[in-house]
C-alpha cells in the first residue's frame, strides 16, 4: 500500500495520520511546550499549597494536644484519678476527634475511647503517629476501620499512663479538599490546552495548506495563481503579499519570455523559410549559371541577416545578464559621441540629412564598445526614419549634456516621430512599427540600446521632438574634474 | 625608407589551422588552396602546439574551443615561449569580452563565427603582411600615389590631395595593405576601433568620399571595390 493511497486507509488510520501531521507542526510543538511548562508550574503551586495546609493543620493539632494533655494532668493533680476518669468518661460521650486512654501501672485500662492500639505504645512517653481502632458508639460491634492518629503519652504520678490523641483523618481530608479540585483543575487545563493547541494549529495548518496548494498549482504551470490574503495584516498576510509580489514579477518575466520566443519564432523562421524557398526555387528552375549564382548570393545575404539577428539577441541577453560589467572602465562619452557622429555623417549626408553634434566633456563608467553600438543604433535609426515627411532636408542632432548627476546623450530627428502609444513598445525586442517593415533592420536596435542603458544603471527615454523623435539615453555620469 | 609595390608580391602562405571540426577544416583547407595557400591541419590543442613549434608558418588560425588544450591556452603557451608568428583566433563567442580575452592571451586578430571566407582570407593575408610596406616605412607608395605618414601629406602625381584626419587614416590603412583585400569590418576595427557591426554600411560612404578625392580626375583608379569582400588599393585599372 502506498502512502499516497489516502482514500483506502481506514478511519482510525486517517485520524492517526492527521494527528501525527498536526503534531509535527511548529505551532503545535510551541503550544505543547508552553502547556507543559504551565502544567509543571501549576502542579508545583498546588503541591506547595497542599503541603503548607497540611503543615498548618499539623501544628494546630500539636498545640491542641499539648493543651489537652496539660488540662488533663491538671485534673489529675487537683482531683486524683477519680476526677480524671470522670472527665475522660464525660469526654468519651461527646463525639469528637480526640482519643484517649488511661491505664494503671499494671496496664489495665481504666478509661478509653479506643479499641485497639499498637502494643507498647504506652511504654514510651512523647508524641508520635500511630494507628488505632475506635470504639464504635453506634452499637453494632466493633468497627474494624483503622484510623491514623497523632498521640501523646504522659506518665502520671502513681504509675498511671495517660494517652491523648487526635485523629488526623481530618487533616488529610482537609489536604484532599485542597488538592483534589486542584488536580482536576490541572487536568482540565491540560485537556483544554491541548484542545486549544489543536484548534490554533489547525488554523495555522489550514493557511499553510492553502499556501502549499496554491504553490502546487503555480508550479504546475498556472502562473496567474496568487496566495490568499485575508486582510488581517498578520505575518501570514505579509508573507503572502511578498510572495505574491514575487509571483507577479515571475509572471511578467515569463510573459516576456513567451513573447520573445514567439517573436524569435516569427522573426527567425521567416527569413529561414525565405532562405530555404530561395534555394529550392533556384535548384528547381535555375537554368543558367548566372541564375544559380544570384540565388547563392541572395542566400548568403539572407544568412548574414540571420547571423546579425542572432548576434543582436546574444548581445542583448548578455547586456541584460550583466556579464559585461567586468569590462567596464571610465569611458570618454564625448569622444564616443563625436566618433560615432563622424562615422555616420557621410551616410546621413548621402541620405539627404544634416548630422550635427554638440557635446560637453563627459566621463561615464561603462563599456566603450557597447555605448558606441547603442549610439550607432540610435543614429542609424534617426537616419533611416528621420527624414522630414514634407521632403525638406532632414536634420539629425546628437547632443551630450550633463543634467545633475546624469549624462544625457540624445539623438533627435525631425521625421514623422513615433506616436505616444507606440513609444514604450518600440524598445521591446523585434517590435517594428508597420511603417518601417519595408526598411532593412532586425527590430533589435532599440531593445539593445535599452539593455545597454540598464546595464549602465541608466534608462532610455523616447519623446516628441515636435516634430520628430528625440531619444534620450540617461546614464550616471562620473564627477568632472571641474567640479 | 620607401617601398614600391610589386603587383604579384603575394606569394604562397603556409598556414597552420587548429580546428577540431573536420568538415570546417576540410572546407578551409580547400578554400585556402584555391586562393593559393598551403594549410596544415591540427585537430586538437596539443597537436597544434607541437606542429606550431615544429614547422615554419606565416599565420596560425586557432579555434577557441579545442579538445585537450583550448585555443587561448595554446596561444598563451606559444607566446610564453617567444613564438612570434601572427595568430588569428576563431570563435563562436563573438562578444566584446571574448574578443578582449582572445587578444589578451596573445592573439593578433579575432574573428567570430560564422564568418565569410573572404573576410578570413583578407585578415589572414593582412596578418602575414608579406612583401607589402612595413610598419616602419614612413612613406607608402602605390603607383603615383604617395602618403607621407610623418608629414601627414598625400599627393598623387606631384599634386597634393587634402584629406580629413579620418580620411588620411583610412587611406593609410588601405595603402599599408596595398594589393590585399581589406574588408569593411577590418576598416571599422582599425580606423575607428569599433568591433560591432553597423546596421548600415557606413564604411562604403567613407570610402566613396575618399575615392572622390584620390581617384577623381585621374584615368587610373587606385581604390578598387572587390565584390563581396571589400576594397583594395593597387595600381592598374580593372
Amino acid at each position: 500500500m502506498t502512502r499516497s493511497a489516502g482514500g483506502t486507509l481506514s478511519l482510525p488510520m486517517k485520524v492517526l495520520r492527521y494527528f501525527s501531521r498536526l503534531m509535527r507542526t511548529t505551532a503545535f510543538k510551541l503550544l505543547a511546550a508552553y502547556l507543559m511548562v504551565f502544567a509543571i508550574f501549576a502542579v508545583s503551586v498546588i503541591a506547595y499549597t497542599a503541603w503548607h495546609t497540611r503543615e498548618l493543620i499539623q501544628n494546630q493539632v500539636a498545640i491542641d494536644l499539648d493543651r489537652e494533655m496539660r488540662f488533663l494532668s491538671d485534673q489529675y493533680r487537683v482531683g486524683g484519678i477519680q476526677r480524671l476518669v470522670h472527665v475522660l468518661d464525660r469526654r468519651a460521650r461527646r463525639p469528637a476527634s480526640s482519643i484517649f486512654m488511661l491505664t494503671n501501672f499494671q496496664g489495665e485500662v481504666l478509661a478509653a475511647n479506643v479499641a485497639d492500639l499498637s502494643l507498647g505504645l504506652l511504654d514510651k512517653p512523647g508524641t508520635r503517629f500511630t494507628t488505632y481502632e475506635r470504639v464504635d458508639d453506634s452499637g453494632n460491634g466493633l468497627s474494624t476501620r483503622s484510623h491514623v492518629a497523632y498521640v501523646g503519652v504522659a506518665l502520671l504520678p502513681g504509675g498511671y499512663r495517660l494517652l491523648v490523641g487526635r485523629d488526623i483523618e481530618e487533616r488529610d481530608t482537609m489536604r484532599d479538599l485542597v488538592a483534589r479540585p486542584a488536580q482536576w483543575a490541572v487536568l482540565l487545563i491540560v485537556v483544554l490546552g491541548l484542545a486549544g493547541s489543536i484548534f490554533v494549529t489547525r488554523r495555522v495548518m489550514k493557511r499553510i495548506d492553502a499556501m502549499t496548494a496554491t504553490s502546487a498549482t503555480i508550479m504546475a504551470g498556472d502562473l496567474s495563481g496568487r496566495l490568499a490574503v485575508d486582510g488581517t495584516g498578520d505575518e501570514f498576510d505579509r508573507l503572502a503579499l511578498s510572495l505574491n509580489a514575487m509571483l507577479e514579477r515571475i509572471e511578467t518575466l515569463m510573459v516576456g519570455l513567451k513573447e520573445v520566443s514567439d517573436n524569435i519564432a516569427h522573426d527567425l523562421k521567416t527569413p529561414l523559410t525565405r532562405l530555404r524557398n530561395g534555394a529550392e526555387e533556384a535548384l528547381r528552375s535555375g537554368r543558367s549559371e548566372e541564375d544559380l549564382r544570384d540565388a547563392l548570393i541572395t542566400t548568403i545575404e539572407e544568412s548574414d541577416g540571420l547571423i546579425r539577428t542572432f548576434d543582436g539577441l546574444l548581445m542583448i541577453a548578455r547586456a541584460e545578464a550583466g556579464q559585461a560589467r567586468s569590462m567596464m572602465s571610465d569611458v570618454d562619452l564625448a569622444d564616443i559621441a563625436e566618433n560615432v557622429s563622424e562615422l555616420y555623417e557621410p551616410l546621413a549626408d548621402e541620405q539627404g540629412l544634416d548630422l550635427t553634434v554638440q557635446v560637453e566633456p563627459m566621463t561615464v563608467h561603462g563599456v566603450r564598445e557597447l555605448l558606441a553600438q547603442a549610439l550607432s543604433n540610435l543614429v542609424d535609426n534617426a537616419i533611416k526614419y528621420g527624414r522630414s515627411p514634407d521632403g525638406a532636408r532632414g536634420h539629425v542632432c546628437v547632443t551630450l549634456v550633463r543634467v545633475g548627476q546624469e549624462a544625457v546623450l540624445s539623438v533627435a530627428d525631425n521625421g514623422p516621430g513615433i506616436s505616444a502609444a507606440d513609444r514604450t513598445r518600440v524598445t521591446d525586442r523585434f517590435v517594428r512599427l508597420e511603417a518601417s517593415r519595408t526598411l532593412p533592420g532586425s527590430g533589435l536596435g532599440l531593445a539593445l540600446v535599452s539593455a545597454v542603458a540598464r546595464l549602465h544603471g541608466g534608462h532610455l527615454e523616447l519623446d516628441d521632438n515636435q516634430p520628430g523623435l528625440i531619444v534620450r539615453l540617461h546614464l550616471p555620469a562620473k564627477r568632472t574634474d571641474a567640479g | 625608407m620607401t617601398s614600391n609595390l610589386d603587383p604579384g608580391f603575394l606569394t604562397t602562405m603556409r598556414i597552420l589551422l587548429v580546428e577540431d571540426d573536420r568538415d570546417a577544416a576540410e572546407y578551409l583547407r580547400k578554400a585556402f588552396r584555391e586562393a593559393g595557400h598551403v594549410v596544415d591541419h591540427a585537430a586538437d590543442g596539443e597537436e597544434g602546439l607541437a606542429l606550431a613549434l615544429d614547422g615554419k608558418y606565416d599565420v596560425l588560425i586557432v579555434d577557441r574551443m579545442l579538445p585537450l588544450r583550448d585555443g587561448l591556452s595554446l596561444v598563451a603557451e606559444l607566446r610564453g615561449r617567444g613564438y612570434a608568428t601572427s595568430v588569428l583566433i576563431l570563435s563562436a563567442l563573438g562578444q566584446v569580452d571574448d574578443r578582449v580575452q582572445g587578444l589578451r592571451a596573445g592573439g593578433d586578430d579575432y574573428l567570430p563565427k560564422p564568418y565569410a571566407f573572404t573576410e578570413l582570407l583578407a585578415r589572414v593575408e593582412a596578418l602575414a603582411r608579406r612583401g607589402g610596406p612595413q610598419a616602419a616605412d614612413s612613406v607608402y607608395k602605390v603607383g603615383e600615389l604617395e602618403l607621407d605618414r610623418l608629414a601627414h601629406r598625400v599627393s598623387r602625381g606631384g599634386k597634393e590631395i587634402v584629406l580629413q584626419p579620418r580620411e588620411f587614416r583610412l587611406l593609410e590603412f588601405l595603402m599599408r595593405h596595398a594589393g590585399q583585400v581589406v574588408t569593411r569590418t577590418m576598416l571599422l576595427e582599425n580606423v575607428w576601433d569599433y568591433h560591432f557591426d553597423p546596421q548600415t554600411n557606413v564604411i562604403d560612404v567613407h570610402v566613396s568620399r575618399l575615392r572622390s578625392k584620390v581617384d577623381k580626375g585621374f584615368d587610373e583608379p587606385l581604390i578598387h571595390t572587390v565584390r563581396g569582400a571589400g576594397y583594395m588599393v593597387r595600381p592598374g585599372g580593372g
